[in-house]
């Protein structure tokens, strides 16, 4: 069963078309990423797959359920962590995971997700101070552990690494990875592209809407006789 | 330099967004302004009265010279009956009595009776303004008739010369007939509806509006909103929680702020009247229903706040559309303070109906007077603007309008191009 199948996807705001027929699979434990310049489309496409946009036309399939006629079914089993997210100031850490974690279990499965949301956040003591206390790169631990504690079938991360230091990225890579080998399949946007390529099993280059390659960081490097994704993508979209 | 800075500022506050809601609520307001009336123009007119003169002595005559002076009147003969149904034809204000014997009780040191018979017809604070003129004629007839036993050679005892006639007063309100109170007396007993339950109300829907719409303003700000939309929780169970709970947080706030208020406004109680005396008491059925007209009015302001909260772009944008619910429950407790329900024009009471906040405010008043139809109509009407808010608010939050804005803004963007992050 494929994780997420979009096809020939479109999206207008008003008179803008921001993704223009789109079409791509994400297998079951496989990080798929979307990668692009600002504005290519990444987060409308991640935003349309996670049930926030409505599709202007084409289909999107989650786990073979369709939206928008499935949304609710979907939001069950995708967790979704966007760029510029945040955590409810006036909770502690434990607090805002106890809140998410209520939608998703009760008694002994509400927890085990906790506690697994403990342990991806891995903020020690401070896990019970306000979030209006943290500084950055421990918010954004937070909701990494808050996306990934739930066991979704489907995560989609926007971003997932934005604004984190080398040590804190490097640390939401490792547990990103711990959660493909458990079985969670993967959409995520960058234009980071060496975390594209250390991340990703497949990828699918986006400029102005539309997805000008995709396949293997191997298969494009190659595709485009590049040393790098880097000068892949700046090779695709000439 | 500093104009440099004065020019910022003023381009960044002065928005058409800022300014429409004020020319609205100026235009609103002078609007009412127009068409409640003008106390001035009003207590310049000359009461409109009945008198009926039974005694037909020195005194009466005195009597009605003054109010024929400084009265429009519309019934002058001997029946009291059919001076009262002509009064109430002719929308007046009072029918003036004045009964067999009363020039020779004063004649024989005794104050001579006036029977009073006030029609009331609101009990708004305007509604008792014609009254209180009434109130200054019997004032000058006590003068004239003071002046007349002052010039007689024979004596007279100096408090019937202070005061020399009693009244006797019956009113008539929404077929009421409440003896021994006149209609300012009723008025005034009646003013803790007429200010206190008003304001009780709009601190009630301001201080929860305040809460949904600053909810609506921080999820944005906080950038809390994506994630709480991609759960697994029905979107009316997102709309239903928030107004819930800012409806928790509104009642509390809304209950510390009237501790204080009712304090301040205890001070000014002069009335000693008990209401039940005069069978204006409410009872158990009658709070319930108080009860039900303030909480789905209490709903019906917030379904609207979480719609409008959905405009919030950040914590700040939210402050300043409360405005608009501010003003409505303004609108609402100025017409409903200063001019009963039925005794104000026909639109301005499709407008007090259509704002789901007034019927609160008018409810115990008129369920006092046995209205219930205003009440229950009130509160049915506040139900079905509250379920429609829902749905539009969950129509909203299941569309895109939430997280992308408005359809200019999405144009816009194309215009940006590779500069805007979508």
């Amino acid at each position: 069963m494929k994780a997420v199948e979009v096809k020939d996807l479109v999206k207008d705001y008003g008179n803008f078309r921001a993704i223009n027929g789109i079409s791509f699979e994400v297998n079951e434990g496989e990080v798929f990423g979307l990668i692009g310049p600002n504005g290519a489309g990444k987060t409308t496409a991640l935003r349309t797959i996670a049930t926030l946009l409505q599709i202007t036309s084409g289909s999107i399939t989650v786990f073979d359920y369709e939206l928008p006629k499935e949304a609710g079914e979907v939001r069950k089993i995708i967790s979704y962590l966007p760029e510029e997210a945040g955590a409810y100031k006036n909770l502690t850490g434990k607090e805002y995971l106890n809140f998410i974690a209520k939608f998703f279990g009760e008694g002994d499965k509400f927890q085990n997700i906790v506690q697994r949301g403990l342990e991806i956040a891995n903020l020690g003591e401070r896990i019970n101070d306000k979030v209006d206390t943290y500084s950055k790169g421990m918010i954004r631990r937070l909701l990494v552990g808050r996306a990934l504690m739930v066991n979704p079938r489907l995560a989609i991360l926007d971003e997932p690494t934005s604004g984190l230091d080398v040590v804190n990225a490097q640390e939401v890579r490792r547990i990103i990875n711990s959660s493909v080998e458990a079985g969670v399949a993967v959409l995520l946007s960058s234009h980071n592209m060496l975390e594209v390529e250390l991340l990703c099993h497949r990828i699918a280059l986006i400029n102005d809407g539309i997805i000008v390659a995709s396949g293997t960081a191997a298969e494009l490097k190659n595709e485009y006789d590049a040393v790098n994704i880097e000068e892949a993508f700046v090779k695709a979209i000439k | 330099m500093i104009g440099n800075i004065i020019k910022k500022e003023f381009k960044e506050l002065f928005t058409l967004s800022t300014l429409i809601p004020i020319v609205v609520i100026a235009i609103v307001f002078a609007f009412v302004g127009q068409t409640i009336g003008n106390i001035g123009e009003t207590m310049e007119e000359k009461p409109v009265v009945g008198i009926v003169d039974m005694d037909d002595g020195d005194f009466s005559d005195i009597a009605m010279a003054v109010l024929i002076e400084k009265a429009e009147v519309i019934y002058d003969g001997n029946d009291a009956e059919e001076g009262l149904e002509e009064v109430r034809e002719e929308n007046g204000v009072a029918l003036l009595v004045i009964p067999e014997n009363f020039s020779q009780n004063i004649y024989a040191n005794h104050p001579g009776e006036i029977e009073i018979y006030w029609i009331m017809k609101g009990a708004g604070m305007m509604d008792s303004i014609s009254s209180g003129v009434v109130e200054g004629l019997i004032q000058a007839v006590n003068q004239g008739i003071s002046t007349k036993l002052i010039r007689q050679d024979s004596y007279f005892d100096p408090a019937l010369v202070l005061n020399p006639t009693t009244r006797v007063e019956t009113t008539f309100f929404k077929g009421k007939e409440i003896e021994g109170l006149s209609s300012s007396q009723l008025g005034n007993m009646l003013s803790s509806q007429s200010i206190v339950i008003p304001i009780v109300v709009m601190m009630l829907i301001i201080m929860a509006g305040a809460s949904v719409i600053a909810s609506m303003g921080m999820e944005k700000e906080n950038k809390t909103l994506e994630t709480l939309l991609t759960l697994p929780v029905r979107r009316s169970h997102i709309v239903i929680g928030k107004i819930v709970g800012s409806a928790l947080v509104g009642m509390i706030m809304a209950a510390i702020y009237m501790i204080g208020f009712s304090r301040y406004m205890s001070s000014f109680q002069i009335s000693d009247i008990n209401l039940a005396d005069f069978g204006l008491a409410l009872g158990t059925q009658d709070y319930l229903l108080v009860g039900i007209s303030l909480f789905t009015a209490l709903l019906a302001g917030l379904s609207l706040c979480i719609v409008l909260g959905t405009f919030a772009k950040n914590y700040r944008s939210a402050q300043t559309l409360i405005f608009p619910i501010t003003a409505l429950a303004m609108i609402s407790v100025f017409i409903t303070m200063f001019k009963d329900f039925d005794t104000i024009p026909a639109i301005l009471r499709v407008l007090v109906f259509a704002i789901p906040f007034s019927h609160p405010m008018m409810a115990m008043r008129a369920l006092m007077m046995d209205n219930y139809s205003l009440v229950i109509g009130g509160v049915a009407y506040t139900a079905v603007f509250t379920v429609i808010m829902i749905v539009v608010a969950v129509r909203i939050f299941n569309s895109d309008r939430l997280l992308t804005g408005s359809v200019q803004k999405r144009a816009a963007w194309g215009k940006l191009g590779w500069g805007f992050r979508r």
